[in-house]
């Protein structure tokens, strides 16, 4: 399994590089080297296995029963990627080093990096498409995070954004490419897509399968006309913008060309699109490099300008073109990530990146010099030097269309585009090194630390020797990934420096004489170009389409939210209705069912209608706070009497006690709030409301009717036959709660803890004078604790607590257990409270209730992990019999551990509530200040 | 009695529909909890009216009230003030910032 932990040890060693990046800035840069040359000591024993022509899939099992596995690949084009990859990004590693300031943070910046290795070593290394789909968007999200490195910026989080939107937005279309192409080959495995070439060509969805794959690899390869975000993409670091744009980020989309260059290719689409896409990009992005005035920008645009050739090289489906694409991402991958180093270089040393300020350079630094012109003659395709010899055989290439019509263009094409490409080397290196002196720059250049120049001393290195002695470099690696593409023998080619005067070489000389004069020529012809103004400029075009975007989702925004809560709930209650209604009308049938009904007994219709007196009572007393909220209290006793009457003592207990303490919590809040409501609705609007509450009620009592009066089919059979022999208890209710929906029970106690802090959150640290008489002004009784009550109810509270472990322990036998003991206790603890002070009770109350409610979610937790220890699943409950001394046989069920853990959790998030609402009130936070500073 | 529980819980519901249509804070959470009411009694009902038979094991009893919809409901009892004390916790926050314990935290006047 070495290639899962290929793919997964950089994503370990962002955490790993992340945390121990607080011992000191470099940590974090030998951290994630270590991590780097981990990964690839990972990847070392499969080598073998590929250079004897083998493709080594590894399979680990996911989520069998949805037929997922973790499936990885290792055939020569994902050696190859792997290698750029790891071998590029330890070179990075190494430049950002010494590239970032004091200022930035290495930690960070290293995590992100590492979580980009991984994810772009996942799409290299998958077998699944849709695992690689997973990792291709990983790589936008963490590209993202590494072009935003600097957020300060603006043009930072502009570029990011744009990036993540194209880049991300073409993932969404690969993964439909990806789902359709699964669906015609019958498996998502690249094993049987990379076989089914025929059946994909001749299936009816051939073509929008085609069009989607390939708008998520032309987005990711930034070719026209998605290429807008990569310029925008320099605002990123330079060691981000060497390793995304030379290695990997971009060469993901040309990757996936290559990947499916055996199942897509060979069809007359494919050929159209993939070429003429990438001729176009080809051609356009060489033009405006030469125009660039931005070090990056130029570097960004040849970028471009390269991988529309590598795609250009793709789309002319011959195995020889797909040979020589390979060959051209090796040769493009090392003197790109040179150059963009070398970029970096001048901007850290002279402190700008502006052509127009940089002049004569080589005096200043004449190594760093000599290194970027290797790389940049390279770049140009200069004999010698590695570039030369893959643009060699694209020119070779594009001979071979020539005999169609129209075939003639292409070589043309190709032809002009060296010209340009030759002209921005050029510029690149005449311009900043020598053409005069520098004026007015920033810094005084100088070379950089030796070991910021050893990697592109190393691929400069490379581009040379690639350049002079390709057989015994580049053949045997270039091979095999020729193989991994092709799915099968690799043409014969020569990668000799000499092939005679064939059109190939004259092509060559005519692009490079072209450059040179095209070069001279540069002022007047870059007169003409402002004149024309940049017509490729796509980045305020992407813009608008952004900005319209936003605007029509406000607008829709405003259309459906008014900014009035009254108006969002009046459209909600109509909706619901319309809906109740409409459903009713659709499925007519008999209001009353066929059920028997029970007998109206006296004392039920008396407490009826008191309830309902008290309810109605409520709702026109509203604004008289302090009455509708005594009201309301009777309401809420009522309801546990109606729980009473209806054989629920459990629930009886739980809102008696629940009640009580919501009433004493809106009494406190209402000390805080106005008295009174003002009388602000209009006549018409209460009527309207009125009338919605009067609908909403008949049609809730109408289907509760409809409900009760029909026979039904109940589970519960299970739970009461179960309940003894599998849970040990006699309280069914409880029994569920604890035992078999304990699960649900873990969560909802989650929840209440949840609201408890979130209330804890709201209230921390806030101070409020309390108003010494109410709004008639009538003085509040100074009396705050009065004797009697003080005294009554510090006896009551041993007697309270007894009670409440007494209901906690006979819980799963007979009505009560842990949500009503909790809440009991949590009553007579803030009876305490309210009697004797806030100030009383804490000093006496020492418990920080936090460590109550953590301490009951753990030890619920724990009562359900327990039972992994006896391999049964989460929750899993048992019981035995105890026989305690005098007492007698006591029972004692695992889920009652689970039942303490509830109790702890009410308690605590009861009490939490409640003390920190006390605690609001000025007089008693000033006192408890007073008290600890003494 | 089926009549009467239809009626109670319509009773509710309308009372607790009007008064989460005001526009001061206060009254809402009024109605909230009066919308916690009508539900948890329409949950407890879905089990059918059963009178003097609760869901607790004993010998000699063969019928018993469902006891599902208790269970649902116990929880939906203390979930319900953990919202209720949430809800009433952020209109004091927001009668705090805001100055004024509108809805929608403005005056309207």
């Amino acid at each position: 399994m070495n290639l899962l932990f290929v793919a997964l040890i950089p994503f370990a060693g962002a955490i790993f590089v992340a945390s121990i990046s607080r011992l000191g800035r470099l940590y974090s840069a030998w951290g994630a080297g270590t991590v780097t040359l981990l990964a690839l000591a990972f990847l070392y024993p499969t080598i073998a296995d590929v250079f004897a022509e083998q493709t080594v899939i590894q399979r680990l099992r996911w989520i069998p029963t949805l037929g997922l596995d973790l499936t990885f690949r290792l055939d020569g084009l994902g050696l190859l990627f792997s290698l750029l990859i790891l071998g590029i990004g330890i070179l990075i590693i190494l430049y950002a080093r010494y590239y970032l300031s004091e200022r930035d943070d290495m930690g960070r910046f290293y995590a992100y990096l590492m979580m980009f290795m991984g994810s772009m070593l996942g799409i290299v290394l998958s077998e699944n498409v849709i695992q690689l789909l997973i990792f291709w968007e990983l790589t936008s999200l963490s590209s993202f995070l590494l072009i935003s490195y600097w957020q300060q910026r603006h043009e930072s989080r502009s570029g990011a954004r744009m990036a993540l939107a194209v880049t991300g937005g073409g993932g969404l279309a690969l993964l439909g490419g990806f789902l359709l192409l699964g669906e015609i080959c019958g498996s998502y495995d690249l094993s049987v897509i990379l076989a089914s070439g025929d059946i994909i060509s001749n299936h009816p969805w051939h073509l929008p399968m085609l069009l989607l794959v390939l708008l998520g690899a032309f987005t990711k390869s930034a070719q026209f006309p998605f290429h807008f975000w990569l310029p925008n993409a320099m605002a990123a670091p330079t060691p981000v913008s060497a390793y995304l744009h030379s290695a990997t980020m971009v060469k993901a989309g040309v990757f996936l060309l290559a990947r499916l260059f055996p199942a897509l290719s060979g069809t007359p689409e494919w050929f159209w699109l993939v070429s003429m896409t990438g001729l176009a990009t080809l051609l356009i992005a060489a033009y405006i490099a030469m125009f660039e005035h931005d070090l990056k920008g130029l570097l960004a645009y040849s970028t471009i300008s390269h991988l529309g050739l590598i795609t250009l090289l793709f789309g002319m489906d011959t195995p020889l073109a797909a040979v020589a694409a390979v060959f051209h991402i090796i040769n493009h991958a090392i003197f790109k990530a040179s150059l963009f180093m070398a970029a970096g270089i001048i901007d850290h040393e002279a402190g700008t990146r502006d052509m127009r300020r940089l002049r004569g350079l080589w005096q200043f630094m004449p190594h760093t010099a000599s290194l970027a012109m290797v790389a940049a003659a390279s770049m140009a395709g200069v004999p010698l030097f590695n570039g030369f010899l893959s643009k060699e055989m694209f020119f070779a290439e594009t001979l071979y269309h020539t005999n169609q019509p129209w075939g003639w263009l292409m070589p043309i094409a190709a032809t002009l585009a060296g010209v340009f490409a030759v002209a921005y080397s050029l510029r690149f290196i005449h311009t900043v090194f020598f053409n005069g002196k520098p004026v007015d720059l920033p810094k005084t250049p100088h070379e950089p630390p030796r070991w910021m120049k050893v990697p592109v001393e190393l691929l400069v290195a490379l581009c040379l020797l690639v350049g002079m002695l390709p057989t015994l470099t580049v053949e045997p690696i270039l091979n095999i990934a020729a193989m991994g593409v092709l799915q099968g023998p690799v043409p014969d080619h020569d990668l000799a420096i000499w092939h005679g005067f064939n059109p190939a070489l004259w092509m060559s000389i005519i692009a490079l004489t072209g450059g040179i004069i095209v070069y001279l020529g540069r002022r007047p012809l870059s007169v003409l170009h402002d004149q024309i103004g940049n017509l490729f400029e796509f980045k305020s075009l992407y813009n608008n389409l952004i900005d319209f975007l936003f605007r029509t989702a406000s607008q829709l925004t405003r259309l459906l939210n008014a900014n009035s809560l009254q108006r969002m709930v009046l459209v909600f209650m109509l909706f619901t209705m319309v809906l109740g209604v409409t459903s009713f009308i659709d499925s007519p049938s008999a209001l009353t069912g066929d059920r028997g009904l029970l007998p109206i007994d006296a004392v039920s219709l008396l407490i009826t209608i008191i309830l309902m007196m008290a309810a109605l009572g409520t709702v026109i007393m509203h604004r008289q706070r302090l009455v509708s909220l005594i009201l309301l209290g009777a309401v809420g006793l009522g309801v546990s009497l109606v729980f009473v009457k209806f054989s629920a003592p459990d629930l009886a207990l739980t809102q008696l006690s629940v009640e009580v303490v919501t009433i004493v919590l809106m009494l406190l809040a209402l000390y805080f709030l106005p008295q009174q409501s003002p009388k602000e609705s209009s006549h018409s609007a209460r009527s309207r409301d009125a009338l919605i509450a009067v609908a909403a009620g008949t049609g809730v009592s109408l289907l509760v009717w409809a409900v009760l009066t029909r026979p039904y089919e109940t589970i519960a059979d299970y739970f009461l036959s179960n309940s003894v022999p599998g849970g040990g208890g006699t309280n069914v209710v409880n029994v569920i709660l604890v035992d078999f929906r304990g699960y649900d029970t873990l969560g909802e106690i989650t929840v209440l803890a949840l609201a408890g802090l979130g209330i804890y959150a709201m209230l921390h640290r806030l101070k409020l004078p309390g108003s010494a008489a109410d709004q008639q002004g009538r003085p509040w009784d100074s009396d705050l604790h009065p004797l009697i009550m003080a005294s009554f109810v510090r006896l009551l509270l041993p007697l309270a607590l007894l009670v409440s472990v007494y209901i906690l322990l006979r819980g799963h036998n007979l009505p009560g257990g842990g949500f009503i003991a909790g809440l009991i206790t949590a009553v007579a603890l803030i009876m305490q409270y309210l009697a004797n002070g806030v100030n009383w009770a804490q000093t006496r109350l020492t418990i920080n209730m936090h460590t109550v409610i953590s301490a009951g979610l753990l030890i619920a937790a724990l009562t359900g992990m327990a039972s992994w220890a006896f391999d049964h699943p989460f929750l899993t409950s048992t019981f035995g019999h105890l026989n305690w001394p005098v007492i007698g046989e006591f029972e004692l069920a695992s889920a009652m551990a689970f039942d303490l853990g509830v109790y702890l959790v009410v308690v605590g998030t009861t009490l939490l509530i409640l003390t920190y609402l006390g605690f609001v009130h000025k007089e008693s936070h000033t006192t408890r200040v007073r008290k600890r500073s003494r | 009695m089926e009549a009467l529980v239809s009626i109670l819980i319509g009773t509710l519901t309308g009372c607790g529909v009007y008064l989460i249509l005001r526009n001061r804070t206060f009254p809402v959470v009024l109605g909230l909890t009066f919308l916690s009411y009508a539900v948890n009694l329409f949950l407890l009902v879905m089990g059918r009216l059963t009178i003097g038979k609760p869901p607790i094991i004993m010998e000699h009893m063969t019928e018993y009230a469902d006891p599902l919809p208790q269970a649902l409901v116990l929880t939906a009892i203390v979930i319900s003030f953990a919202m209720t004390a949430f809800v009433i916790v952020l209109s004091l926050k927001a009668y705090l910032e805001m100055g004024n314990d509108h809805v929608d935290g403005k005056h309207k006047s």
